[in-house]
Parts: structure tokens; C-alpha cells; sequence
């Protein structure tokens, strides 16, 4: 395994906050403030593709910052793990920035110039926990991330939008701090490091039980995870703009946490350790009933916004169940998911956003017959949620072939009974929703004319859509990228 | 026993006299009250130093050609000091009083705090 | 010159006292050239000392060239350098803010004496930081209490006269006992030289006069740091007082109170003094522990802002003592780290909430909505600060709570752990409750701007700057907290040996 010590990472992590002062400095003028947002981050995208070579290589990038204390080194390493979740946010986030400008300028949106400033600042932080190399840069940038989207989901100010605000921050703080923070002291103590190994840093430095509650404290403490019971912060979060939901909450944040933890378990812990302390299964039992518990909460959902944030919860819940099998294709799975499920459910937030502005429409019964209206928003919608439902041709379906493979792979029956059931019940949620769009009848009063939104919020819903159907028919690079990492964590393949 | 209680009797009074001072600077709701158990509680300390220099048969601390034992200075100089940051103390404490008296018109601790309470009270319902 | 650095850096600060009134008779603005000025040198020298500690090892001077034990001793190790780099460091910042604060907030005639007795309170920190001599300690705690008794009786409100009474009278009980125990030890051992009594001391552990010393150091002490149960004078003083005064209490007396305390409990005892024969540190496990859980909670119920701050100086003050009742090297490190860190973030927080009071006059949080916008850098200085109070990494706040949790564990009390993590996170929510107020709550009445006068804007620059420099020093040494951690494991190991 080469090594190779260069400073890309480092700029991929800054250039995002180059472009917080930027646009902090040109907020009078809105035209220049959202290109240093697109400027910044097409660099940033190109930055970590030109990372992509080498690591399929097989090669490692590393950087050390700077030592903080000793022993806390705040220190970058992009391995093909990082590049599943650099490449997803970087991708989306250029995306994302057209649809913003979009959706902020058609809403009239206050406080713009604080918008950009903390969407830049929280794609550095989910970069940062990209790339991190040990526990405690994760957990900076960890921090980093929920405190600058705090801004982001209470951004309407509203009383409401405090509340929901609130309830998001005393999750993710609180369970970062309590817990998180609290397996950190643990793991320092007993391993006396806290850098990312593949194999694991605990094995035989503690007892069981302490291996045990360390895994606890984690798996509790990755509030992002929103595995439940510490879910209830996603659907409070959606009182945030669109665009925010739709790049944080089913991008940026939740997949920060479903990456940390991957991170943790396959680098603190190790396989072998799990496996052998019977963890892994432990935490796939706990994932698989989030799963059918998010998705019944979704079927009771009039609100298309929260419909899609227990979609959310539940899909999460796929990734740690398949990371937790310890098997290879559990594995796979999980990796290749964290980029099929951004795009899938990116797209499913952008269609809803554009369904707000153009319509005014936030209810899921108020959606009969608007395919005729909005065609292309209601196609991308359809293909996003035919991938949530793991229906060929958009890419959840391999992801899911994955798991369920995974779950074969260690034999565990129950598991794979809960993943059919909740696959009928995403598709008792989502499939309905098509249905009246297309094949009901227009309400009384409305036209049948095209409306759609504008064109800077359509054109990157679609384009996200088809992204979804590429991942399916080429799906090479994520499986690359996949067999490097399990070469690295399982030694071999 | 009788002997230990007896032979010590100049650290009692000392004792005896800080509980004295103490208790006025605790439990006396009036200020000058409370300043005047503070000067018995620093008097109590000042004493108990001076008397701990004392030596058996010991002379004053000061150059004569009769003395053969001399008491220990050191205490005793120590103790000017501290004399001068007691005195200090209670200079500070009745400027105090004095000008809490002219803004409270009271000197009783009880009716002072109590007409705080009244003003914080105002103070929140002036902020709804 | 040099060489009269140990002596010279409390001088300059004494000698100002009485020569601001003299250069301030006619104009105050004079006598604070003279504070600023001689705070600056004081802490250029500091500066020099903790150099020269750092690199030829331990200085000791002797005051008039009298050999101790006869004559007085300074004694500069790692452990007070640090700490009197702090107090000149804060108390310049704190004189530079002053001119503009104490113009608003003082009538006019008492501008000059205020200064005068801030380079007493000063020159009394930094000469109960610097002596050897442990009779000296008390003779410096002294002229510190009393110029601090003046510091807050001149606050606005007359509530403040009360409040430095109160102080008055616990500050002098809390004087006198630490003058017994300084007696009893004297006539246990016969030196009140602080190394002489280092080495005299063992063979006397088990005497029922030295146990009486310790019993009336640490409970004197304990009120001088406002050790929870003893921090009744504590929130009144902070909330009554000149921001000035908050400030340079909260920043440096406590902190200086603290460096006392474990100046006796480790150079004067010995660290097993304490493990074998007083069993002193469960009992002060359990009440730092008490104190940091209870300060944070009272702060949450507080509506003031001052108040609040005061509260959460008496839970930070709980893992200054939790520091040194765990015995062990990386909480200690923990420990004197956090004398600096809780400086920096505090002073900055009393500093920011000086600053609104100078534009506003407001201290009630419900009452800080929409400040953010008309006071961003000094909004920003709190915000900083308090995400350090919370412990957010990156921050000092983290630095310290990382050594107190990793020296908890190495103390095989895993328990102390939710302790400190249960305290950052009621941090979390009565800080947040404010920078909730600053940035995000729309004003809920439509007269909102009756509530925050129209046209404030931000403070003055002589304010914002020190305000400013002490919320980036709390990133500074949060990232490079390599630099004060490697002072403060020096001290803990020579406190420890």
C-alpha cells in the first residue's frame, strides 16, 4: 500500500471555506455571491476526482495538519472509503448550488448571504469527515457540521423553525457530547490511539464489556445516524428550506453519520472483533426494526416533506443493517449505498421542493394529477422512488441485491424477512404517490396545462434522476472502489 | 486532662473569642453588628499568635544586657502586619456602611436584602 | 535589570497605585495611561520570566539579598510563571477595555481611585503568585480582597454595595483562616518559607497541628475560589460590579485563589500527604463533582447574563478542583491548563457582555434579540467563546475537558465522565438559549426596536479589540494547545513528584 503525503485533501476541505469568505464579502451583490458558491465548488469537485486515480492505484493520500496535544492529530487521509462519500458530496453539492439559486430566488428567501456562508461551511465539514484519519478529526469536523447547519434548518426564524431547530441541534449536540465524545475518551484510553486502522485499534486492549459499552456509547453517540431512537431530529429538521433538506438531510448530514459509524466499525473496531463479540448482529436487529418502524411512520405521513425524512430514517437504517452483517456483500453494500441512496433521495427531495414552489402543494393528497402539470419534476420524482423501492432500473436496486446477499451470507432469515417486508411497505408509501400523479384526475379549479418550476431547479432534479439510472447500468467504479476497501478491511476478497 | 485544659488556657481564650466573633459576623443581622464580630475574630487570631511566641521565662524581644531568653519577634511582627490589613478591612467595611446607609437607609441586612427582592421583582416585571 | 525581573514585574504594578492618583488628580485619562502602561510592562516582564523558567529552570530571588529563611523568597517554577503570565496578560487587555467601559459605567470622580485600586488588586494577584513566602501569600491575598471589596462597591447599582460587603465579610473570614493556618504551621515548624516547610513538614505529618493548618487552608481557600458550598458572595459581587470588575475576578482572582490552593496542597504538602494521611482527595472529588453539576444547573435557570456567567464560574471552577483532586499527571495538566483556558473564555464572555452594557445597558437575555445583527464581531467574540465553554473541539474548552476525562479514567473513575459531559451539555443549552436570542429569534413585537435602541452599532475599538483578542486566543490555544499543555505538564510533574 503506497502513501502518499500531498496536501489535495487539505484544499478539497478549504476551498469551501475560501468561498465562505467570499461571499461573506460580496453579499450586496447576489449575482457574484452564488458563483463563488459555483466556483467553488466545481474546484472542489475536481479536486478530489483528480484524488480518484491514484486511489484506485490502490494508493493512500495523507496529511497531517498539525499535532493539536499529543496524540491529537488533526490529520486528513483519503482511502477508497472516503472517496464513496467525497465523491457523493462534492458531485451534489455542484448540483445542488444551481437548484438553491433556484428555489432561494423563486421563495424571496431572507438571510441569503448567512445561506451560502453555512452551506459552504457545513461541505467543508462533510468533506473534513471524509477524509478524516482519526477519531479526533472526524470528530471536529463532526461538530464542525452540525453546529454550521444549525443556521441552515432554522433559517426561517419562524418560532416553528426554532423549535424544529432546536430539537436538531439537542440531538445531534447532545448525542455527539454525551456519548460520542464519551466513547472517543474511552477508546483513547484503552487503545492509546485513536488513529484509523483497518482491522481495528481495540482488539485485546480492553475487556469485553468495556469493548462492548465503547460500541454502545458509539452507535448511540452517531446521532446522524438517526438509527432510532435517535431519529426524531430528521423529521424536526425539515422545517428547513428545501434545498437544505435535500442536500443535509439526505446527503451531507445523515450521510456523514451512516459514514462515521462505517468508519468506526470497520477501522476502531474490526470486523473479527464484532463478529466475534456478536455485535454486528446485535446492531443489525436494532437497524432492522428502525427500518419497518420509519416505514410505517412514513405510510401515516400526509406531509410529502416528512414522508420523504422517514423514508430517510428507514433507508439510513438499510446502510448500518448491511454494514453490521460483517459480510462482504453486507458490506458492498452499505459503500455503494451511501452514493445510490444520496442520489436517489436527493432527487426526491429537489422534486419536492420544486412541487412547493411551483405549486404551493406540500401534501402528498394534494398531489393528484400534478404529473400532467409538472412532467419532468414527476418523472425524476418516479425514478428516485423506484430506487428507494430497489425496483430496476435505478440503482437501489443493486444496493439492496447487496444486502440482501449479505444477509444470506450470514444466514440470518429473520433479517431478511424484515428486508422484504419493509421493501413492500417503502413501496406501499411510495408507489401511491406516482399513481395519483399520473393517473388521477386533476382536482377541480386547476388547470392541466404544464407549470412547472423554475428551470435552475428542474434541470438539476432530472439530471440527479438520471444520475440514478446511470449508477445502475454502471455501476463499475463504485464496485472498484468497494473491492479496495474490503481488500483493506478483510484482508482480501 | 485538668492539667491539658488548664496549661493551654491562653489558646481557649482564643478559641472563645473567634466563636464570639464569628457568630456576630454569621448570625447578627446588623452591620455594624457584623464588623464589630469581625475585629473580635481577628483579635482572637492576633492573640493567639502572640501568645504562641511566648517562651517560658522569655524577656521582651528587645536588646538588654539581663536577658537570657528572649520571646519569638517573629510572631509579633507578623502580627503588625496583620494588625494593619485588620484595620484596614474595618475601614473599608464602615465605608460600606456608610454609604449603605445612604442608599438603602437602613443598616439591617434582613430589610436590605428584602428591599432588593422588591427591586429584582420590579426589574422582571418590567421585562414581562 | 534582568535580573530584578522577579521583584520589578510586581512593582511596577504596586508602584502605580499610588502614582495614578497623583498623575490623575486633574484628568483620570493620565492615570489610565499609567494602569495600561504599567499592566503592559508588568506582562512584557512576566513574559521573560516564564521564557527564562522554561529554559534554565526554576529562579528564586531573595528580597533584599536576605538568604531565606531569614528574608522573604520569589520563587518562579513553571507552574506560577504560567500563571502570572496570565494575570498580566488579562489584567493589560482588562486596563485597555477599561477607559471606555468605566466612562460609561462610573461617575466621573471615582474614574482615577477605581485605577489606583486596580493596580492594588494586580499587583496583589501577581504577589500571591510570585512569593515563596507563605506568610507574604496572605499579606498579598489581603491587598487584593480589600482593593477587590472597593472594585465592586462602586458598581451602578446599590445592590453592589451589599454585594461587596457580603464579600467583605466571607473574603475576612476566609483571609483569617488561611492566617491560622499559616500560624499553626509556623508553630509546627518554625519557617513560613514555603520550601522549608516542604522539607520540615513529613516527619510532622501525623501531628494534629498540621492536620488543623491543612483544615484552615483549603476551607479558606475553598471560599476564596468560591468552591461550591462557599460561592454565596460570588454571583452578587459578578452581577453588581463594573464589567471591568467581572472581568478581572472572573478572569484572574478565582484562578489565582486556585493556583493557591494547589501551591499548598502540593509544594507546602506533599502529594501524599493528602492520599495518606487526610484522605482529602474523595472528599474533593465528590464536592468539585457536586460543584461543577450544580453550577451548571443554577446557570441554566438565570436570566441574567451576568448571573448566568457567575454560575457558570462556579461549575468551572468544579474542574479546576477536580483537576487536582484526581492526583494524577493529566488531570493536573488539566487542571493548570484550565486556569488559563476558563481565563481566556470567561474574560472574553464578561468582556462581550461589558460591551453590550456600554451600547445598551441591557443584561437580560430575553432582551438580546437581534443583536447579532447590530453588533456582529462582539457577537461573534461570544459565540466563540461560548461554543469553547461548551467544549466544542477546536476550542480550549476541549483541551481541558479532554485531560480531565482521559486523567479521569487514568484515575480508574470512569464515573467523572458523565459528570463533565452531563455539565458541557447544560453548557450547551444555557449558552444556546442566547445565541439563539442574537441571531435566529425574530423580535416577537412589532415595537421590537424599543426593546434594542435603534441606531446601536458596535462597541469602540479600545473595547473590541481586547474583547475580540481573547475569544481568538480561545481557538489559538485550542488548536495550538501543544504550546500552554507543555508548561502545564511541566508543572504537573514538579507538583507531582
Amino acid at each position: 500500500m503506497d502513501i502518499i503525503i500531498s496536501a489535495s485533501p487539505l484544499y478539497a476541505v478549504l476551498v469551501s471555506l475560501l468561498a465562505v469568505v467570499l461571499i461573506g464579502v460580496s453579499g450586496k451583490n447576489p449575482n457574484l455571491r452564488e458563483s463563488w458558491t459555483i466556483v467553488a465548488a466545481l474546484i472542489k469537485f475536481s479536486i478530489v476526482v483528480s484524488m480518484l486515480p491514484k486511489i484506485l492505484d490502490g494508493k493512500i493520500i495523507e496529511y497531517t495538519v498539525f499535532t493539536m496535544m499529543p496524540g491529537l492529530d488533526l490529520a486528513l487521509r483519503v482511502d477508497p472509503l472516503s472517496m464513496f462519500f467525497a465523491l457523493t458530496a462534492s458531485l451534489l453539492w455542484i448540483i445542488t448550488a444551481f437548484y438553491c439559486i433556484g428555489y432561494m430566488r423563486a421563495g424571496k428567501e431572507k438571510n441569503q448571504t448567512r445561506f451560502y456562508m453555512c452551506f459552504a461551511v457545513a461541505l467543508s465539514g462533510a468533506l473534513g469527515i471524509a477524509f478524516s484519519a482519526n477519531l479526533f478529526t472526524l470528530f471536529v469536523f463532526y461538530e464542525i457540521l452540525t453546529l454550521c447547519t444549525y443556521p441552515l434548518v432554522v433559517h426561517k426564524q419562524t418560532p416553528e423553525a426554532v423549535r424544529g431547530a432546536r430539537r436538531y441541534l439537542t440531538y445531534l449536540l447532545g448525542t455527539s457530547i454525551a456519548f460520542q465524545l464519551s466513547a472517543i475518551f474511552l477508546t483513547y484510553f484503552y487503545a492509546g490511539t485513536l488513529e484509523f486502522t483497518a482491522g481495528g485499534i481495540l482488539a485485546g486492549s480492553a475487556s469485553n464489556t468495556v469493548i462492548t459499552i465503547i460500541f454502545v456509547l458509539f452507535v448511540m453517540g452517531i446521532g446522524k445516524t438517526a438509527i432510532m431512537p435517535f431519529h426524531a431530529w430528521l423529521p424536526a429538521a425539515m422545517v428547513a428550506p428545501t434545498p437544505v433538506s435535500a442536500l443535509l438531510h439526505a446527503v451531507a448530514v445523515v450521510k456523514a453519520g451512516v459514514f462515521t459509524l462505517i468508519k468506526v466499525i470497520l477501522y476502531v473496531f474490526g470486523v473479527d472483533l464484532l463478529q466475534e463479540l456478536g455485535l454486528g448482529v446485535a446492531l443489525a436487529y436494532v437497524a432492522a426494526f428502525t427500518i419497518i418502524v420509519a416505514s410505517i411512520m412514513a405510510l401515516r405521513q400526509d406531509n410529502l416533506k416528512l414522508r420523504l425524512a422517514y423514508s430517510t430514517v428507514g433507508q439510513l437504517s438499510y446502510i448500518i443493517m448491511a454494514v453490521a452483517l460483517l459480510t462482504p456483500s453486507g458490506i458492498t453494500s452499505a459503500l455503494i449505498a451511501v452514493m445510490i441512496h444520496a442520489f436517489g433521495k436527493i432527487t426526491l427531495f429537489f422534486t419536492a421542493g420544486a412541487i412547493y414552489i411551483a405549486a404551493h402543494k406540500t401534501k402528498v393528497s394534494e398531489l393528484d394529477g400534478i404529473g400532467k402539470q409538472m412532467p419532468f419534476t414527476m418523472f425524476a420524482f418516479t425514478v428516485g422512488a423506484l430506487s428507494m423501492v430497489a425496483v430496476p432500473p435505478a440503482a437501489g436496486f443493486i444496493s439492496k441485491w447487496y444486502l440482501l446477499l449479505g444477509a444470506f451470507e450470514a444466514h440470518q432469515l429473520v433479517l431478511i424477512g424484515a428486508i422484504v417486508v419493509s421493501t413492500l411497505l417503502n413501496a406501499a408509501y411510495y408507489l401511491p404517490i406516482v399513481y395519483a400523479a399520473f393517473f388521477k384526475p386533476v382536482p377541480l379549479g386547476e388547470g392541466t396545462e404544464m407549470h412547472e418550476a423554475p428551470a435552475l431547479m428542474v434541470a438539476p432534479l432530472v439530471f440527479t434522476a438520471i444520475g440514478t439510472l446511470v449508477l445502475f447500468l454502471w455501476p463499475t467504479l463504485l464496485f472498484d472502489l468497494a473491492k479496495l476497501v474490503l481488500a483493506s478491511v478483510m484482508g482480501g476478497y | 486532662m485538668i492539667e491539658f485544659i488548664l496549661g493551654k488556657y491562653n489558646y481557649w481564650i482564643c478559641i472563645a473569642l473567634m466563636m464570639v466573633g464569628f457568630y456576630g459576623m454569621i448570625a447578627k443581622e446588623n452591620l455594624i453588628k457584623k464588623i464589630i464580630g469581625m475585629n473580635i475574630f481577628q483579635t482572637a487570631v492576633f492573640l493567639f499568635y502572640i501568645s504562641m511566641s511566648k517562651v517560658h521565662g522569655g524577656t521582651a524581644p528587645i536588646e538588654w544586657h539581663h536577658a537570657v531568653v528572649y520571646d519569638n519577634p517573629l510572631p509579633h511582627v507578623l502580627i503588625l502586619t496583620a494588625i494593619v490589613v485588620g484595620v484596614s478591612t474595618t475601614a473599608v467595611a464602615l465605608a460600606l456602611v456608610i454609604q449603605i446607609y445612604q442608599k438603602y437607609g437602613t443598616i439591617e441586612e434582613n430589610r436590605i436584602l428584602e428591599l432588593n427582592r422588591i427591586e429584582e421583582e420590579k426589574n422582571l416585571e418590567m421585562n414581562g | 535589570m534582568i535580573a530584578h525581573f522577579p521583584i520589578l514585574v510586581i512593582v511596577v504594578v504596586l508602584l502605580a497605585a499610588p502614582i495614578v492618583p497623583l498623575v490623575g488628580r486633574k484628568n483620570w485619562v493620565f492615570g489610565w495611561y499609567v494602569a495600561t502602561g504599567a499592566t503592559l510592562l508588568s506582562f512584557l516582564m512576566s513574559l521573560s520570566l516564564l521564557n527564562t523558567v522554561l529554559t534554565d529552570g526554576r529562579i528564586s530571588y531573595w528580597l533584599g539579598n536576605w538568604e531565606p529563611p531569614f528574608g522573604i523568597e520569589y520563587v518562579y517554577d513553571p507552574l506560577n510563571a504560567f500563571v502570572l503570565v496570565l494575570v498580566s496578560f488579562l489584567a493589560f487587555m482588562v486596563a485597555v477595555y477599561a477607559r471606555k467601559s468605566l466612562e460609561a459605567e462610573l461617575q466621573p470622580d471615582r474614574l482615577t481611585p477605581f485605577y489606583s485600586m486596580y493596580m492594588l488588586f494586580v499587583a496583589g494577584l501577581m504577589g500571591m503568585v510570585a512569593t515563596g513566602d507563605l506568610f507574604n501569600v496572605y499579606v498579598f491575598l489581603e491587598i487584593t480582597s480589600l482593593a477587590g471589596y472597593c472594585l465592586i462597591a462602586v458598581g451602578q447599582k446599590r445592590e453592589a454595595l451589599m454585594a461587596s460587603f457580603t464579600y467583605l465579610i466571607l473574603g475576612t473570614i476566609a483571609a483569617t483562616f488561611v492566617l491560622l493556618g499559616i500560624g499553626y504551621l509556623y508553630m509546627a515548624t518554625g519557617t513560613l518559607n514555603m520550601a522549608d516547610l516542604a522539607q520540615r513538614l513529613p516527619d510532622l505529618y501525623q501531628s494534629k497541628v498540621v492536620l488543623t493548618a491543612f483544615a484552615f487552608f483549603t476551607v479558606g481557600l475553598s471560599i476564596k475560589i468560591a468552591l461550591f458550598p462557599l460561592h454565596n458572595w460570588l454571583p452578587n459581587a459578578y452581577t453588581y460590579a463594573p464589567s471591568v470588575t467581572s472581568t478581572i475576578m472572573a478572569a484572574t482572582a478565582t484562578k489565582v485563589g486556585a493556583y493557591a490552593l494547589i501551591r499548598v496542597m502540593f509544594t507546602v504538602f506533599q502529594p501524599d500527604f493528602e492520599v495518606t494521611v487526610v484522605h482529602v482527595t474523595q472528599v474533593l472529588i465528590f464536592v468539585s463533582s457536586v460543584a461543577i453539576l450544580a453550577g451548571s444547573i443554577i446557570a441554566v435557570a438565570q436570566t441574567d447574563i451576568r448571573k448566568m456567567l457567575a454560575y457558570s464560574s462556579i461549575g468551572q471552577i468544579g474542574y479546576i478542583t477536580l483537576g487536582i483532586a484526581l492526583m494524577n499527571e493529566i488531570a493536573m495538566t488539566g487542571s493548570v491548563v484550565h486556569i488559563l483556558n476558563h481565563a481566556l473564555m470567561k474574560g472574553s464572555l464578561f468582556l462581550v457582555v461589558g460591551a453590550i452594557v456600554y451600547k445598551t445597558g441591557i443584561t437580560h437575555i430575553n432582551d438580546f434579540i437581534g443583536l447579532g445583527k447590530k453588533m456582529p464581531v462582539t457577537m461573534a467574540a461570544f459565540t466563540i467563546a461560548a461554543l469553547s465553554m461548551i467544549g466544542v473541539p477546536l476550542t480550549v474548552g476541549f483541551v481541558s475537558k479532554w485531560y480531565l476525562a482521559i486523567g479521569s479514567l487514568d484515575a480508574g473513575m470512569w464515573y467523572l465522565i458523565p459528570v463533565i459531559l452531563l455539565s458541557s451539555l447544560l453548557t450547551a443549552v444555557y449558552f444556546w438559549r442566547v445565541i439563539d436570542n442574537i441571531y435566529f429569534k425574530k423580535p416577537e413585537k412589532e415595537n421590537a426596536d424599543e426593546q434594542t435602541p435603534p441606531g446601536i452599532s458596535e462597541a469602540p475599538a479600545l473595547m473590541l479589540v481586547p474583547t475580540f483578542a481573547l475569544a481568538a486566543l480561545c481557538v489559538v490555544f485550542g488548536i495550538f494547545a501543544s504550546v500552554p499543555v507543555s508548561i502545564a505538564e511541566k508543572a504537573a510533574v514538579m507538583l507531582l513528584r
